[in-house]
């Protein structure tokens, strides 16, 4: 059976049998605890710096940012930015309750279906997990009210983030994603700008196979 | 199948010199990737402590590599996957395709993966009647032009714009000839489209991996295009291509990678979608596959642990010493004959074929050590190519005036200070190349680098003209010999 032929060449070259259990334990141990190596300090700051640093780093990576201070101001600012990009007033919505809770009713001209995105989709609103400060990326978990394709298919993709849920290195997403969730989820997605390529020329170009355009909408709700 | 040409590296290298496009290419892109990096290291700190961590990440795992590999089965079956646990490139091949047949598949989408590249997955998907469509932007023209990558990060490095738009032209013959491609925003678009409706077709999306986590299950990929992402999350059915080496004890180990990864590979702080994939759809999802299939492939991994070129499997495949090389940066990818050009593939490619294949392929290397000095994982790529050239020494097939000229080379090489002073003084009679230029126009690449390396033996064919010959008596066959 190749396993155990891979397993035993694995073992030759490193010159000794399977392992002893003390070591098994230690190396399970090491597993359980997950330590975390050195973070770089660019993140290490008070959490109002932490949230400019995020926006930052998501415009330096061509996304874009709307700051509303409450969950009641976010159907304006969605129906600001689709009219400023000249986009279309429906979209397709994570069925999450965060975003459920949003009054979109106050902005009767939104159209909105829930579910999962379809090729047809132009513009996806999706829930972000967490935010991460040190480069400016979103933690989307998959999740039944949190779908990957919405991710990826539409041109447009629009993505609701709580500053309470920001924080500063991935580390601190990692810990908050197993407290809330239990284990790892079947998709996790870290999202950093609009989908790009390089390859033609090693010039960049945005708007590749995902989303041409990345829009954060910040509710400040972390005091 | 692409069949190795690592034995013709010298007329390989001359050809490249003298393409008028290649040049082109290697001028504008070189620079860039150099700058880049260097602005995103200067914008760490902490980058130099980084790469001590990952190398000691790396080093564990691979000294726990056999219990690794079973805990991270055991995650992988625990949340609904299958781990395909395969000897060599015949057996991942036969792998992909069952799963590929019994899920019924007609097209196959896939991800940049250099294993598969490795393992020449497309011809043997294709020559069983499965069509596999690249996604990667550079993957998906060089599938249209039927070549191997020239970059393991950016696989048409060697290609112009007149050379997509050619290629776009002859194979997208459905859409009007007269169509005009003005800027490289034209030729994106066209692919977008192109593969837009692939993506949503697929029975089958293979994708690679940059990591896989023993403690959670899962598989990695790092990518801008988000062409990976649409590949593993639309079709029913996942395949990851995997070598042994990607593995990684916990997200925490991971995370710490990828800090070095991105900024080593392409001057990004981060690549546009990392993404984690832990098995199957799960019960409520409204997206996902249905299935998830980790074909976990050797192919000569295990032969180089515990041996002189052990280290090398700490290589992350950042690309950042071709980037850096002044070898590569003269004559391309192309030169190197296989999938991994580069210093990183003269080290790997003898280990994956043979030194008997690739065993001069050290040799193409002016040991300045920018390689090693830019390597995440710390990989000492110039003593790593300095064992084969010992190896191929041991084995007598070189040459003996060859074999004199390594001596000298030897001896010079345990002396830094006086090597130093000889290749001041003279360089060009040892054929050595300075230390610090970039640029072989000045310096006697195509003269002396060569002559110092393929020096006519004193009677009968030459070292190179012996390879050749054999090759073509097809002694040797590619992708499995360890
Ligand atoms: S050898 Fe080092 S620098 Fe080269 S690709 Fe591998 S990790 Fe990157």
């Amino acid at each position: 059976m190749s396993r155990d032929a891979i397993l035993n060449a694995v073992r030759r070259g490193l010159k000794r049998g399977p392992l002893p259990a003390d070591q098994i334990a230690m190396l399970r141990g090491r597993m359980e605890l997950h330590p975390r190596h050195l973070i770089p300090a660019r993140s290490r700051l008070p959490h109002p710096e932490q949230v400019d640093l995020f926006v930052r780093n998501v415009e330096k990576e061509f996304g874009s940012v709307a700051r509303v201070p409450d969950l009641d101001s976010v159907p304006a600012a969605v129906a600001d930015f689709l009219a400023a990009q000249n986009l279309p007033t429906s979209f397709v919505m994570a069925p999450h309750p965060e975003l459920r809770a949003v009054p979109w009713s106050n902005r009767p001209l939104l159209t909105i279906r829930e579910g999962r995105a379809q090729a047809t989709d132009q513009v996806s609103m999706q829930h972000a997990f967490a935010g991460i400060a040190e480069t400016g990326t979103l933690m989307l978990p998959s999740a039944p009210e949190r779908p990957t394709t919405l991710n990826l298919l539409a041109d447009t993709e629009i993505v609701l983030l709580r500053a309470s849920r920001l924080v500063g290195a991935y580390e601190e997403a990692w810990d908050r994603l197993r407290a809330d969730m239990g284990g790892m989820p079947r998709n996790v997605m870290l999202v950093t700008g609009p989908s790009r390529s390089a390859d033609i020329e090693q010039t960049l170009e945005l708007g590749a196979h995902g989303p041409r355009q990345l829009h954060v909408v910040l509710v400040e709700d972390a005091g | 199948m692409h069949v190795s040409t690592a034995p013709a590296f010298k007329a390989n290298a001359h050809q490249a010199l003298a393409n008028p496009g290649l040049q082109k290419a290697l001028a504008r892109s070189g620079p860039s990737f150099i700058a880049r990096r260097a602005a995103a290291v200067a914008g760490l700190p902490e980058f130099e402590q980084l790469r001590d961590t990952a190398r000691d990440i790396k080093n564990h795992t691979l000294a726990n590599l056999d219990f690794y590999l079973e805990e991270y089965e055991r995650n992988v079956l625990a949340s609904g996957g299958k781990v395909h646990w395969c000897a060599d490139a015949d057996a991942a091949r036969a792998a992909v395709l069952e799963i590929c047949q019994k899920a019924g598949a007609r097209t196959v989408t896939k991800g940049k993966s250099m294993i598969g590249e490795e393992i020449s997955i497309n011809h043997h998907l294709e020559a069983h009647g499965i069509t596999p469509i690249e996604t990667d932007l550079g993957e998906y023209i060089i599938q249209l032009r039927d070549e191997l990558p020239s970059h393991i990060i950016a696989p048409a490095f060697h290609l112009n714009m007149e050379d997509w738009e050619e290629a776009f032209r002859k194979s997208h013959t459905d859409l009007p000839a007269d169509r005009v491609f003005n800027e490289r925003r034209d030729i994106l678009t066209e692919a977008r489209t192109k593969l837009r409706s692939a993506f949503l077709q697929a029975d089958v999306g293979i994708t690679g991996a940059n990591f896989l986590i023993a403690a959670t299950g899962s598989s990695v990929i790092v990518t801008n295009e988000g062409n990976g992402d649409l590949t593993q999350t639309l079709p029913r059915v996942h395949i990851v291509l995997a070598s042994l080496e990607k593995m990684v004890p916990t997200i925490e180990d991971c995370t710490s990678l990828l800090r070095v990864l991105a900024r080593s590979a392409t001057g990004q702080d981060f690549s546009v979608y990392t993404t984690f994939s832990t098995g199957a759809r799960r019960p409520g999802d409204l997206d996902g596959p249905e299935e998830y299939h980790v074909v976990l492939i050797d192919n000569g991994r295990s032969a180089m642990i515990g041996t002189e070129f052990h280290d090398m499997l700490r290589c992350i495949r950042c690309a950042a010493c071709m980037n850096h090389c002044p070898v590569y940066g003269a004559v391309g990818g192309h030169a190197y004959g296989w999938v991994y050009p580069g210093p990183m593939g003269s080290v790997l490619t003898p280990g994956l074929l043979g030194v008997d294949q690739a065993g001069h392929l050290p040799n193409a290397s002016t040991f300045c050590g920018k390689c090693e000095s830019v390597c995440p994982v710390r990989i000492p790529l110039p003593k790593l190519m300095r064992h084969w050239r010992e190896r191929e020494f041991e084995r007598h097939l070189t040459p003996a005036v060859m074999r004199t000229n390594l001596a000298i080379w030897a001896w010079f090489a345990r002396r830094p200070q006086m090597y130093r002073m000889a290749t001041g003084i003279a360089a060009r009679a040892l054929g050595w190349l300075g230390r610090k230029k970039r640029s072989f126009k000045s310096l006697p690449f195509a003269g002396g680098w060569t002559e110092g390396r393929d020096l006519p033996a004193p009677e009968g064919e030459t070292f190179f003209a012996r390879y050749a010959r054999e090759q073509r008596q097809g002694l040797h066959r590619q992708g499995h010999n360890r």
